[in-house]
């Protein structure tokens, strides 16, 4: 019997990598220091490939494939930031700044937003697509923290994290297209909701100014994110199987 | 004597039943015609044959769908072969009339539909209007459970997906995977448990075919989903079926309980050692759920959206576990394949699109319903031989096929053959088999808006290409169609298109942009003449 | 040495933030001069747009029917239009009031919580239009720079790109909000 090698040797960008075969794409990128933006993936949480950002080019492959969702192969050739790619990071990040009412100068977040961010680094210098101006509500009804829905992008880092992490899954969404949204517990306002345990893990891990601590003025809200890397490790979760 | 020898006892006798009657009067009890009181009109039918002492001379028999559901109720007088249509309980004395005497009614009678009936090959719809759906019996006068018999005493596993492989039978859901190919991945995968899915989470606009089939002949599915159990080792299947099918679900309901009391489901079927329970599984109306992946996320409780593949759920599905996922039109074909051989299959159809395809051929065409036909026919073909062409003599611009994710395809191009190859190179696709022809009134944005608007709806809202992308193009289509929209909206609208078709998470987004991209390829003059700067057009 | 490049600043509906920009270019004014003439801003006393400008610098999003047909003239009269500021670009604090509805707003501020003369004007001040929009979704524009308000360097930066006959590249130099 030959044997099966469990180590893959492909290229990324022309740059000679390998991955063990329970590896993926995004992994590798960044351990060999190769940046595919990503905003939905968060270490720790389960991998859902929805925000299409991190999508890459294998050679040969007819579509493009989420980084964080595909496992290395063996000669694989990645291509991972071609203009097309560049053009379509660009435009997905224009359509949730035209989906939303993301109005940065007044965000507690400004400065600190990983929206913000990645408009900046993908040369948004402008929306194209008409803004929607959504009519959505903002929920002050917990004591310590706020969920504007104007700035969520529906990302649901906190839905898995008070899932898979807190393990008391609040949150959650309901809708379906743009008329998605999150709620917590049934629909409840989040101050009333008996499942919350006030811990925090959502705000955290929430990549804008949509849940965000109460009382902070415009531009200091700073996300701590630390606590899922040691919290994974401790309990030896892997999300991903 | 074996458990299916008991059966066809039963099938002799019922055969014996049949035999006797002079004339049979089938009423179609499908949804199509029962929303015409078309249960009264059997009942009156019933009531008369009593009343005038007819009960050995006439049968009168419940059946499926014949497909000409726009004029229902139905009615088919055997053996004289008569044809009703529009049929109200009131016409039923007019009606034992001619069954006794031989005489057609003629208000009612209708020879020219034996057009629409001649061109088409029906296997998946061979019981389909002639047979009663809640007769077992009735079944197995018609071969019912044979293939199943052959399969488990005379077949291995093996031989089973070699006969399907041979066959060329394709997934009929839309996509046109090889459906031997996807038996054989779910047969290699290694568990002690597997699934086998049947898909009927139809939810095109327009169409109805599996609901048609479920509603006439739900034995066909049991049959073929055991058949397919049997060769990749699932000793458990779901019917994800959506909630808006009520006879559907009541008629499989039905048909899954006598079966397990025939020993046709459940343990030791036909005294083999073979095991397989099915269960149903009710969509609460999500198009998307259609999606494999977000069908078995709905069965599992979760909220039906798609993830990533791979892996597939050939691999990996329900629990996790492998997952064989057919739609109800391929796994209506199985039977008949196991029947009559891979080879009779084959003869159907052309080179690469074997067997036959049934479409609910709607819109601005005189004939609508369902038809079967076989594949490599023309769009022609079925439009004017079938379809009688567009009513009040008008011309026909297009037909759109494929539903949400398929494409208009102009008149010029109706010698197109019908098959996956043929439809996907023009930008449309076969789709599950929504037909829906376009006269020379229709515009051509109003019908991308229209789809547009569905595919926006339907979209889950997980990924942001399919979410945001569908609510923008539908918005342009808007502004264009309504003459405010500018030569860079239509730049916009291509450009969305473009990103939304490349980056979606699953077929749903990837395919909603093909009803504006087809309409923008065959008639950018229709957009062009809308745009309030024609001149920066012209550049 | 040629004549001088001629360069406006406009106030669309924005709260003047990015002028305050400009002015903080402090002595670098002085600089530009040499080369620039300020032919139209809201600090120089002349009440129509000049028949032709080189370079527009536009602050504010449009709001009102005077914005309307303010940005329209404008871009009529520009060589080089520039969104300057959020405002301008995306419509920022402006376009919150779009979910809500200009009527609701109106209603709100004139009608509800005014203590004395509850009425919507009708006259003098500009009707303001159902929907506010960032300038490229009626006009087009040349140049988006981004900020709440972009900084002094950035607009000095800009100015100095386009007289030496280059066209400014912002993505590291500005972004949204700040």
């Amino acid at each position: 019997m030959p044997v099966r090698s469990r180590v893959k040797t492909f290229t990324m960008d022309g740059q000679d990598v390998s991955g063990h075969e329970s590896e993926t794409i995004l992994e590798i990128a960044r351990q060999n220091d190769i940046d595919i933006p990503t905003l939905c993936q968060l270490d720790g949480l389960s991998i859902i490939g929805a925000c299409r950002l991190c999508l890459v080019e294998v050679v040969g492959w007819n579509k493009l494939v989420p980084a964080c969702a595909t496992y290395v192969e063996e000669g694989m050739e990645v291509v991972t930031n071609s203009e097309r790619l560049q053009n379509y990071r660009r435009m997905i990040i224009e359509m949730l700044f035209a989906e939303g009412n993301h109005v940065c100068s007044v965000c507690v977040s400004n400065g600190n937003c990983s929206l913000q961010y990645l408009a900046t680094k993908l040369g948004m210098d402008y929306v194209r697509y008409p803004y929607l101006n959504p009519d959505r509500t903002v929920d002050m009804s917990h004591e310590r923290f706020v969920m504007d829905h104007n700035r969520c992008i529906l990302c649901t880092r906190c839905v898995r994290v008070c899932d898979e992490i807190e393990g008391a899954h609040t949150w959650d969404v309901e809708g379906r297209g743009y008329k998605s949204h999150l709620i917590t517990d049934l629909d409840i306002p989040w101050g009333d909701s008996r499942t919350c345990t006030s811990c925090g893990k959502c705000m955290n891990v929430c990549p804008t100014g949509a849940i965000v601590e109460k009382g902070k003025p415009a531009g200091e809200m700073i996300k701590r994110r630390e606590f899922l890397g040691y919290l994974t490790k401790m309990r030896g979760v892997n999300n991903n199987e | 004597m074996t458990i299916y020898d008991t059966l066809q006892g039963m099938a002799e006798t019922e055969h014996d039943r049949q035999a006797q009657f002079e004339n049979e009067m089938w009423v179609c009890l499908a949804s199509g015609c029962a929303s015409q009181n078309a249960d009264q009109l059997a009942d009156r039918l019933a009531d008369l044959v009593k009343e005038q002492e007819l009960e050995e001379k006439v049968n009168v028999k419940c059946v499926g769908c014949m497909g000409l559901c726009a004029t229902g109720p139905h009615v088919t007088v055997k053996p004289a072969g008569q044809h009703y249509s529009e049929v109200r309980p009131e016409d039923a004395e007019a009606l034992v009339e001619a069954a006794k005497t031989g005489e057609p009614y003629e208000p009612l009678y209708e020879p020219e539909y034996s057009q629409f009936f001649d061109r088409q090959t029906r296997i998946v719809l061979e019981n389909a209007g002639s047979v009663d759906p809640e007769s077992l019996e009735d079944y197995l006068v018609h071969d019912g459970y044979k293939a199943l018999n052959i399969a488990l005493t005379e077949m291995s596993p093996d031989e089973i997906i070699q006969e399907i492989t041979n066959s060329g039978l394709r997934g009929r859901g839309g996509g046109g995977y090889p459906t031997g190919l996807k038996w054989s991945t779910v047969a290699k995968a290694e568990s002690d448990t597997k699934y086998v899915i049947c898909n009927a989470d139809e939810g095109d606009p327009g169409a109805f075919m599996d609901r048609s089939v479920l509603e006439s002949d739900p034995y066909r599915i049991l049959e073929g989903m055991t058949i397919a159990a049997f060769a990749v080792g699932a000793s458990k299947g779901h019917i994800y079926v959506r909630a808006e099918y009520p006879l559907a679900i009541d008629r499989l309901n039905k048909a899954i309980r006598r079966a397990k009391r025939e020993n046709l489901l459940g343990n030791e079927i036909l005294g083999t050692p073979f095991n397989f329970s099915i269960e149903i599984r009710l969509g609460a109306g999500a198009f998307v759920c259609g999606e494999e992946t977000a069908l078995i996320a709905s069965i599992e409780g979760k909220r039906g959206q798609p993830r990533p593949r791979p892996p597939y759920p050939a691999d990996y599905g329900l629990w996790g576990e492998p997952t064989l996922i057919n739609n109800v039109e391929t796994l209506a074909n199985i039977a008949p394949i196991i029947r009559n051989g891979s080879d009779w299959y084959a003869s159907f159809g052309t080179e690469s699109s074997k067997g036959t395809k049934v479409f609910a051929l709607t819109g601005q065409v005189n004939n609508t319903g369902l038809i079967e036909v076989p594949m490599g026919i023309t769009l022609r073909e079925i439009v004017y031989d079938i379809g009688g062409g567009a009513p009040d003599g008008r011309a026909v611009k297009a037909v759109q096929t494929g539903g949400p994710s398929g494409g208009c395809i102009p008149e010029h191009m109706l010698d197109l053959p019908v098959d996956f190859e043929s439809l996907r190179e023009v930008g449309s696709m076969m789709g599950s088999g929504g037909m829906i022809v376009m006269d020379d009134t229709a515009s051509m944005l109003e019908v991308a808006r229209f789809f547009m608007e569905f595919s926006m709806t339907e979209s889950c809202g997980k990924c942001i290409p399919c979410r945001v992308g569908t609510k923008q193009m539908y918005d342009l289509l808007g502004r264009i169609e309504s003459g405010v929209g500018t030569y860079r909206d239509l730049q916009l609208l291509r450009e969305l298109c473009d990103v939304t078709q490349h980056t979606s998470l699953c077929g749903l987004g990837q395919s909603a942009p093909n009803p504006v991209l087809s309409t923008l390829h065959f008639f950018e003059d229709e957009y062009l003449s809308l745009l309030t700067d024609v001149e920066a057009a012209a550049d | 040495m040629s004549e001088k490049v001629s360069v406006a600043t406009v106030w669309l509906d924005g709260c003047s933030g990015c002028h305050m920009s400009i002015f903080d270019m402090d002595e670098r004014l002085i600089e530009l001069a040499e080369h620039v003439e300020f032919v139209y801003t809201p600090l120089v006393d002349r009440k129509d747009y000049p028949e032709h400008v080189d370079i527009a610098l536009v602050e504010g999003a449009v709001s009102s029917e005077d914005d309307l047909n303010k940005i329209r003239k404008i871009r009529e009269h520009t060589t080089t239009l520039i969104a300057l500021g959020d405002c301008a670009v995306a419509g920022n604090i402006p376009t919150m009031r779009n979910p809500f509805g200009t009527d609701a707003i109106l209603e709100t501020g004139y009608i509800e919580t005014a203590t004395a003369g509850q009425q919507v004007p009708d006259s003098i001040i500009p009707r303001l239009l159902p929907v506010v929009r960032p300038i490229h979704e009626i006009v087009p524009v040349d140049i988006f720079m981004q900020g709440c308000p972009p900084s002094a360097d950035v607009i000095y930066f800009v100015i100095t790109e386009l007289l030496a006959g280059r066209k400014p590249k912002l993505n590291d130099k500005t972004r949204p909000g700040a």
